[in-house]
């Protein structure tokens, strides 16, 4: 089988994201604002509250604000993911996810190329993200910014991939408010990205053991520890495991014979 | 495509379905419909809303398919050779499925790379379709500022880039204006008359079909008919098509 085609159709659907994603500049602001109020706002505030002893990877005691740098760049990519999971519910009803589907390639290549696409844009939000703490001086060791490259691809991938599969369940586009309330928020909170896992121990077992079960923690503290050069092989492993066990679940629940779109779709 | 491939499509049907049923849970949307469109026809699908028409389509594009019975596109089979059945199906949806904040040009250059087209030979083919539409000056405007029947058109230039052996359009002069509609029905049938491509038209507008046409009338799921537009009044001692549809339609009603 000739390989060009299939690049050729991993350009356009690449391609495609980023042009949407250029002329969609209130995206890209809002994609940038949220983490950066965080990262001014709010960590500023706590950093007089809380203090982060010295915890791995750092080697010495952090800022608050340093310590939330990698979670925030967690979010960046968990609401990116989310939101192009509601591009394609609302794709979908437009008709224009129709025509990726209608593509003569299989339909796990399609998706996989679409997924890729969202995760480089999360990828371009993120690397300014950092640039912008990095002037605020909050600054990784240079080849930190390269190691974390896969890590940001692997967690674009997996929650994309989750977007992906709740994209396949969800019919209406009201639905997904309650995703974000359901699924953003918890994921986020329950999660390493604002506190360290024994600070949250201190406070609730119980919250503990949730945010140790979190996919979404091991994503982060992949993120961060790549940032700091180092190679957290748990969190990788977790992290790897569960982008394809959701993209797995994605594909099928795209699957023409088998997945909800069987069950759903216009009846008229 | 070559001359050898185009006349071995040519000598099997550009569609044929068999004994196909399909049902939402208990609802049955498509019961037991069997057709064929040979190349080079144009065929067109009369049914009332919900009958079942666009259910059909989806199923011959197979954005679905748990469903009983058989699907071939010019001899390929839709579920077991996918990609070659796929890569011979152009279709404008019955919504508008353009990225309305995208130029022409980048909404064709998107199908072309969905269809393994090169950036060059992608271009080409937009190029020649976009001409045969008569909207090759506007290949650089964003799609938002296009009238909608200049928008259907961009989606049948863009349903054709490919070379497709058969055309599916599922009601696509909704919403349009009556000249636009009627330039819309128009090209589709020289479409057919030129280059050979067979049309499937779906529609609830009687005044689209032409004498030369074939009629399918779909309702509640069912094939009812399947002659020639010029023969069906006369074979229901009826005086229009639209009578003729108008007592298939009724009647299926009146049962029920």
């Amino acid at each position: 089988m000739r390989l060009s085609p299939w690049l050729h159709c991993l350009r356009g659907v690449v391609g495609r994201e980023l042009l949407r994603f250029l002329h969609q500049r209130s995206r890209f602001l809002a994609a940038l604002v949220r983490p950066l109020v965080w990262l001014f706002v709010f960590a500023t505030g706590f950093r007089m509250a809380l203090g982060v002893a010295m915890t791995e990877p750092y080697q010495t005691y952090v800022l608050y604000e340093v310590y939330i740098v990698p979670g925030l760049v967690g979010m960046i990519q968990l609401f990116n993911g989310m939101q192009s999971s509601l591009s394609m519910v609302y794709d979908r009803e437009m008709g224009s996810m129709r025509v990726l589907l209608v593509s003569p390639f299989p339909r796990w290549y399609l998706l996989v190329c679409k997924l890729l696409a969202s995760t480089l844009v999360s990828v371009v939000q993120v690397y300014v993200f950092l640039a912008i703490a990095w002037t605020y001086g909050i600054q990784a060791p240079p080849l930190g910014y390269l190691y974390v490259l896969p890590a940001l691809l692997v967690t674009g991938f997996m929650v994309g991939a989750l977007g992906l599969l709740l994209s396949s369940f969800i019919r209406q586009l009201e639905n997904f408010a309650g995703v974000m309330n359901f699924v953003i928020f918890p994921m986020f909170f329950l999660s390493s990205a604002l506190y360290p896992l024994w600070r949250i121990r201190e406070g609730s077992q119980l919250v503990y053991q949730i945010a140790a079960l979190n996919p979404f923690t091991h994503a982060v503290e992949m993120i961060r520890f790549a940032m700091y050069e180092r190679f957290n092989i748990e969190a990788v492993a977790i992290s790897v495991a569960v982008a394809a066990l959701l993209l797995g679940l994605a594909i099928l629940g795209y699957n023409p014979s088998r997945g909800m779109m069987a069950r759903k779709g216009n009846t008229t | 495509m070559s001359v050898a491939s185009r006349s071995r499509d040519s000598a099997v049907p550009a569609l044929e379905i068999g004994r196909l049923s399909f049902a939402y849970g208990d609802r049955r949307v498509l019961d037991d419909v069997s057709l064929s469109v040979e190349a080079g026809e144009f065929v067109v699908l009369l049914g009332p809303n919900g009958a079942g028409k666009t259910t059909l389509f989806s199923l011959i594009t197979r954005l679905h398919d748990r469903r009983q019975g058989e699907i071939r596109i010019g001899g390929f089979d839709v579920r077991r050779q996918a990609v070659q059945a796929h890569a011979r199906i152009g279709v404008v949806f019955q919504q508008p499925t353009l990225d309305p904040d995208l130029s022409v040009a980048q909404n064709l250059a998107y199908h072309g790379a969905l269809h393994g087209m090169g950036r060059r030979e992608a271009r080409r083919r937009a190029d020649a379709q976009l001409e045969r539409v008569g909207l090759l000056e506007q290949r650089h405007t964003r799609v938002r500022r296009l009238s909608g029947g200049q928008r259907r058109r961009v989606e049948i230039a863009r349903g054709l880039m490919h070379a497709p052996r058969l055309l599916l359009l599922d009601e696509p002069t909704v919403g349009l204006d009556i000249a636009s509609r009627r330039e819309l029905v128009e090209h589709a049938h020289r479409l057919c008359a030129e280059e050979g491509v067979a049309v499937l038209w779906a529609t609830h507008l009687i005044d689209e079909v032409h004498p030369g046409d074939r009629v399918l009338v779909l309702h509640r799921g069912r094939l009812l008919v399947d002659e020639g537009a010029a023969t069906l009044p006369a074979r229901l001692g009826v005086d229009s098509l639209g009578e003729a549809f108008e007592r298939l339609v009724g009647e299926e009603g009146a049962c029920a």
